[in-house]
């Protein structure tokens, strides 16, 4: 690997390192994953989205496409093709990209998510097909997640266990914000500036 | 002039005569760092296993550097597995050249950039429009910084020494904004419309790495605002810079990172957006992925075993906040990207103890202790700052100080007494080490403050 090497900063780098180490060795180390305890997973998620000031609603599967169609509003939505035939509210057009010149078309975005964190509040896409490409969820200056129960996990440490292998992944915990004046916390600034979550109930 | 590199041009007593006089800048950045303070210890306080989470934080940081030349041979293949190009770049130089050949390589005059300590360590802005080429910063408080002319003088919040009306004035004078107020979420949405059309056109974007994943070659930016979301999204080439020692052995060491830096530097139980990416993504994203992993003085400071541990930063600023020296001095003082309690051990050892006026910065502190009881990787700052006051090489004068202070540290209240001493107008130089009492004497002491932070730190517990 070494010998065929044509890179001479590679190659100092990396024996400037191995000098550096020597007379050290490695400590083997054993990781137990932290665990988050909550007695109420969904409780907890939807209290703390809410708390970074994304809109939460709770709800069965039946009553989601109302919702959906009342949280869209009149704008333009597009929607991840992924998504359950059913959830589709009637005028929403399905697609898993906006490309730039398209970036005003759109006030709204929605999609399903890969799961989703009681400790943080915080939502992760993994960009699969109910949740389109990365631009589906960043151009709009709206985005409508929907997240069912089964897809919230505790901590921090069980979303990391279950993502591995996952190449692409976003998290967004509430809308865009920035502390950047004064340190006081101002929502929106490039990413969407209204964040909704459907938290969906299995149908009884 | 923002992206100002790591190489202090005066001695760190000289340099904070000047910021001291700067009394709107104080002001602001007291304000700042209270406010942090308190915000960031109820965000730990939330977390049953804090301390053990620093723990094991530690450890890996430890193993994925005594393992550093393993793990980013790993990295580099993951990487190119999945179609990105790995470069390496010995100093801040060649990183540039790198850079900038990319961008060349396309015919590019101008890219976007997220907000990156380690693009400002090596000075690409400025080494890019030496070459023609426009570099863009898109972080609110960088893009304060740069139509200001200032540098960051915060790691987290670089334009913490500018308050909302200087901010209204600058966007008046030099976007056009037509700005009525001085509304903080007015001025943000004037800098959203400023910068969402260069997003749109941006063929390259340039970033930095909070960290990357040996075992799958993930990458990832952890951010607020979304400019870094825009950037590694919309363009068709990214540039990423990342000093070598930010490689993690394994995937599930992301856990440790997302439950400590959030809490850590903005006091959120986590930032709004995350971003991690592996190579190329065909049908989502750029194209084209470079990563570029930098020494620039890493493999220095990894050499010395015994402060090797300076390297396990990950850049949360919290030291900063708690750091009585800092609040006073300000981030400028240090003459380095790396301000406070971190640039303080960081900047000497990237540049060598032998740097005449770099070699001055483990004098700032007062040895209080508060930096290390925050820091979640739990790097012992004081005591390396005590090991590089005697590397910089104390005459012998001094050296009675040194003795001092490690007897000072070796006691908090000890030292508590010594600063309740020198709040009596006693002065502290005689108790401290040669380099702070110099220091010490570059400043008023009735600017101590009423109570110590260690004081304050006890009674809010
Ligand atoms: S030294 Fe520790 S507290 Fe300071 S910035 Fe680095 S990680 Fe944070």
């Amino acid at each position: 690997m070494e010998a065929e090497s044509v890179n001479p900063s590679r190659d100092a780098i990396l024996a400037r390192l191995r000098e550096a180490l020597e007379g050290s060795s490695p400590r083997p180390r054993q990781d137990e994953p932290g665990a988050w305890p909550t007695p109420d997973p969904v409780a907890e998620f939807a209290e703390k989205a809410a708390e970074y000031r994304a809109r939460v609603w709770r709800g069965c599967q039946a009553d989601a496409p109302a919702r959906l169609a009342e949280v869209i509003g009149a704008g333009r939505a597009a929607v991840a093709p992924g998504l359950d035939t059913h959830l589709i509210p009637p005028g929403a057009e399905v697609r898993s990209r906006i490309r730039p010149v398209e970036a005003e078309t759109y006030a709204a975005a929605v999609t399903g998510c890969r799961l989703a964190i009681a400790e943080t509040g915080t939502i992760v896409l993994d960009h699969g097909p109910d949740q389109g490409t990365r631009s589906l969820t960043l151009l709009p200056d709206h985005h409508i997640c929907l997240v069912r129960t089964d897809q919230i996990v505790a901590g921090v440490a069980e979303a990391v266990a279950a993502l591995k292998g996952a190449g692409l992944q976003t998290w967004i915990s509430g809308p865009s914000a920035t502390s950047d004046i004064e340190l006081i916390r101002v929502e929106g600034v490039h990413g969407p500036r209204r964040l909704d979550i459907l938290i969906l109930e299995p149908d009884a | 002039m923002s992206g100002g590199g790591i190489t202090p041009s005066d001695r760190f007593e000289k340099a904070v005569k000047l910021t001291l006089a700067d009394g709107q800048m104080r002001a602001n950045l007291r304000h700042a760092t209270t406010t942090i303070r308190r915000k960031r210890q109820r965000a730990q306080d939330e977390v049953p296993d804090w301390q053990e989470l620093r723990d094991r934080a530690a450890r890996m940081k430890d193993d994925a550097h005594a393992r550093l030349p393993e793990l980013l041979i790993q990295l580099e293949e993951r990487v190119q597995d999945a179609g990105g190009r790995v470069h390496w770049a010995r100093d801040a130089a060649e990183a540039r050249e790198i850079v900038a050949a990319i961008a060349a390589g396309y015919g590019l005059n101008r890219v976007v950039k997220v907000k990156s300590m380690t693009t400002d360590e090596i000075e690409l802005n400025d080494f890019l429009a030496s070459r023609g080429i426009a570099a863009v910063e898109t972080d609110l408080a960088e893009l304060i910084c740069q139509l200001a002319g200032d540098r960051p003088s915060h790691i987290l919040v670089p334009a913490i020494h500018r308050n909302r009306r200087e901010i209204q004035e600058l966007f008046r004078r030099t976007l056009g904004a037509d700005l009525p107020t001085d509304n903080p979420a007015e001025l943000a949405e004037a800098a959203r419309l400023h910068l969402r059309r260069t997003f749109l056109a941006a063929e390259m974007a340039v970033s930095g790495a909070n960290f990357a994943v040996a075992e799958t070659g993930t990458v990832a930016v952890v951010e607020s605002e979304g400019n870094g979301r825009m950037c590694l999204t919309l363009p068709r080439v990214l540039a990423t810079v990342m000093g070598v020692e930010k490689v993690f052995p394994l995937w599930s060491d992301v856990e440790l990172m997302l439950r400590l830096l959030p809490r850590s530097s903005t006091a959120e139980r986590m930032n709004p957006y995350t971003s991690f990416w592996t190579g190329v993504r065909p049908g989502d994203g750029p194209q084209e992925f470079h990563l570029i992993l930098l020494d620039n003085g890493r493999s220095r400071v990894l050499a010395d075993p015994s402060t090797r541990e300076t390297l396990r930063c990950i850049r949360c600023s919290a030291c900063l906040n708690v750091c009585p020296v800092y609040e006073r001095a300000g981030g400028h003082a240090y003459g380095s990207v790396y301000p406070g309690p971190i640039g303080a051990i960081l900047t000497p050892q990237l540049l060598g103890m032998e740097h005449g006026e770099a070699n001055s910065l483990p004098g700032a502190s007062s040895l209080c202790g508060a930096c290390l009881e925050v820091c979640p990787v739990k790097i012992d700052i004081p005591r390396i700052l005590v090991e590089l006051r005697a590397k910089a090489g104390v005459k012998p004068a001094e050296s009675a100080g040194l003795k001092a202070a490690a007897w000072a540290m070796a006691s908090p209240r000890r030292f508590e007494a010594a600063i309740r001493w020198a709040r009596r107008g006693r002065g502290l130089a005689p108790l401290l080490p040669g380099p702070l009492s110099g220091w010490l004497q570059g400043r008023d002491l009735p600017e101590m403050p009423a109570r110590s932070f260690r004081e304050e730190w006890r009674r809010s517990r």
